[in-house]
């Protein structure tokens, strides 16, 4: 199956419009609809936010075609918008965590798998394996805080077990940046990965500060600060890999070449009829959207937009259970850890980082907190009798006599 | 009732482990595998005893807006707490009330929108309804302000009292959500009303204040009734759902 992102005609622009209906659609069952589809609102939402943010940017920094930059984003922005308001309300902060992390974890491992360039793989697993011990800590806190069980969103697709512990996973600012691919000569799945990884990340990052303080329990919002934490460095490794010398009309190419590449892969996947019906018209925006850029950047560079974003997409993103990689993964990276730009066994990670961990868990560690013992079972870990019925109350004090 | 499926219809909902004949023994599998995270049980326990000793409360009351608070209190400190205690509680019922009018207002929008069964709600009782709730909020208003207190104000159990509305406010507002399913919601604020109105009016009672006791009483009444009649519309439409009367269950 291949999309040619040359001949595929797009919605013209003046028609890419909306109503306030239109954007406040009936959500996604929580309790019907596939994990899977609540997995790609989640991954199309995140690579809208990125572009919008990256137009944004490329305006603060003087560029020029602000009035086609407008024009996009606000499409962009609305985009974003629908596909949030998917989201059903009977879904609760900690539900929406959960199917964030889930997106990280499948969506990580899909594009981890498929990379061709093997550091970029590398660095994608490295994150992919933290992503997945998220995932555990943020069931153990929804079993012990709200009585609830994370399978309910997950539907069995993704395991829930400790990948690289939480607590290990916080690294010195230097530790987090990688060497980036070289513009020339890597392939323009690398750059397509390297920003949907991005994409994701920064979602995840901005999610757990937006949630974390809604929480009233003390670990529930050390947990989000924690994990908040970590999806900073993420963005930090994932934004390190983009080669920085790619032109800002190279770069805004990439974000809508990206954009087109997931909405391809969830209008491929989808099974709810509805959302494949946003799907099916998004993925005309984006290639309209990606049609004017290339158009802006052929005139402008003077150059062939094929030596960018690719003429054909040869594989659409499947959005389907990654288990066995993952396992896989854990088996043999669990213990790796990065010094500078390279990827080491965690002994071996630098003083800096070592020490950045030391301080940030003198005052204990949430994520080991709140899944102390903790061993996910279907329902609740207290399907467990030995769980259920164990005392929770302290020892008593032993009489000292005085 | 207009609309179909109803939630209690077969469909397929995926959120059990048995729908998964694969993934699911391999995740129970996997979880057994795996080591879990070292540690004892006892410590988020042992977090959550830590913060209750070092942190500070939701909030205070508010200074009165008049003196006439302080001078009816007179000196003595233990009276002015109990005038704290009932302002406070005056606070929650009046934000409890305002809130009740809305989810009346939600309500009458979904019956409008999805009918009604035998002997269950008609419009009619819900906008009477809505209209004692509103009642009560300008009652609470003004004994407020007799009392020299600021009705504007948010006591702290006025805004604990938000908090705890909060999940009910989204089941009513939610259009997925059935008369029935919103009206089980409405029970829970139902029953708390009733209870705590009873908890005032005792309270009015041991501060001696009997002409403002007797004043709470009547709320106290409707609320009951509120509660009565909800509980029974509720039965009422099991059994019809239990006689096949009703093809839907919620």
């Amino acid at each position: 199956m291949t999309l040619d992102l040359l001949r595929e005609h797009g919605t013209p622009l003046e028609r890419q419009v909306f109503t306030w209906k239109d954007l406040v659609r009936e959500p996604i069952s929580k309790l019907d609809d596939e994990a899977f589809t609540r997995v790609r609102l989640i991954v199309a939402g995140a690579v809208e936010q990125a572009a919008v943010r990256f137009q944004h940017a490329a305006v603060s920094f003087g560029a020029e075609h602000r009035i086609l930059l407008a024009d996009l984003r606000r499409v962009e922005h609305h985009q974003a918008t629908l596909l949030r308001w998917l989201q059903p309300a009977d879904q609760s902060p900690l539900e929406s965590s959960i199917a964030v992390a889930q997106a990280a974890v499948e969506v990580g491992a899909q594009v981890a798998r498929c990379e061709p360039d093997p550091y970029v793989a590398q660095a994608l697993r490295l994150g992919l394996l933290e992503d997945f011990d998220h995932l555990y800590r943020l069931a153990a806190l929804m079993d012990r805080l709200e009585g609830r069980d994370a399978n309910a969103i997950l539907q069995s697709y993704t395991d829930i077990r400790p990948g690289r512990p939480t607590a290990a996973q916080h690294r010195a600012p230097e530790d987090d940046l990688r060497r980036w691919y070289d513009r020339s000569a890597t392939a323009p799945a690398t750059k397509l990965h390297a920003r949907i990884a991005g994409a994701l990340a920064y979602q995840a990052r901005d999610h757990y500060l937006d949630v974390g303080p809604t929480f009233a329990d003390p670990v529930a919002r050390q947990l989000y600060a924690e994990l908040a934490s970590v999806k900073e460095q993420h963005v930090t490794q994932c934004e390190s890999l983009v080669d920085p010398n790619e032109t800002w009309l190279e770069k805004w190419l990439l974000h809508e070449a990206a954009e087109v590449h997931v909405y391809w892969g969830c209008l491929c996947s989808e099974s709810n009829p509805r959302v494949r019906a946003v799907w099916d018209r998004f993925l005309a925006y984006e290639l309209e959207h990606l049609r004017i850029v290339r158009e802006l950047f052929e005139k402008t560079e003077m150059r062939d937009a094929s030596e960018v974003v690719p003429a054909v997409l040869s594989e659409p993103l499947a959005f389907a259970g990654e288990r066995a990689f993952i396992r896989e993964v854990l088996a043999s990276e669990v213990e790796l850890g990065a010094a500078g730009t390279e990827f080491v066994p965690r002994d071996a990670e630098s003083r800096a980082t070592q020490s950045y961990r030391a301080q940030l868990a003198r005052d204990g560690s949430p994520s080991e907190t709140v899944a102390a013992d903790y061993r996910w079972s279907p329902g609740t870990e207290l399907a467990d009798p030995r769980i259920r019925d164990a005392s929770i109350l302290p020892p008593p004090l032993k009489a000292t006599g005085t | 009732m207009n609309r179909a499926p109803r939630p209690t219809d077969l469909a397929l909902n995926r959120t059990g482990i048995y729908l998964s004949p694969t993934d699911g023994p391999a995740m129970v599998e996997g979880a057994r595998e795996a080591p879990s995270s070292p540690g004892c049980t006892r410590a988020l326990a042992e977090v959550r005893r830590q913060y209750a000793g070092e942190v500070g409360v939701i909030g205070h009351m508010p200074a009165p807006a008049s003196l006439q608070v302080v001078e009816n209190a007179g000196a003595a400190v233990l009276r002015r707490h109990r005038v704290h205690l009932l302002l406070d509680k005056l606070g929650e019922r009046l934000a409890f009330e305002r809130t009740g009018v809305r989810l009346f207002d939600a309500l009458i929008a979904k019956l409008e929108a999805q009918g009604s069964w035998d002997r269950g709600p008609s419009l009619a009782t819900l906008a009477q309804f809505r209209a004692e709730e509103a009642h009560h909020f300008a009652l609470l208003q003004d004994v407020l302000i007799n009392l020299g207190a600021d009705p504007t104000a948010v006591t702290p159990s006025a805004d604990l009292a938000g908090v705890e509305l909060a999940g009910i406010v989204q089941v009513v507002s939610d259009p997925r959500t059935t008369l029935p399913q919103a009206l089980h919601a409405h029970l829970v604020a139902e029953l708390v009303d009733s209870a705590s109105w009873e908890l005032l009016v005792d309270l009015a009672d041991d501060f001696g204040e009997s002409s403002l006791a007797h004043k709470l009483r009547e709320p106290l009444a409707h609320e009951l009734r509120h509660r009565d009649t909800i509980t029974t519309w509720l039965k009422r439409h099991a059994a019809l759902v239990a006689g096949g009367a009703l093809k839907y269950g919620a």
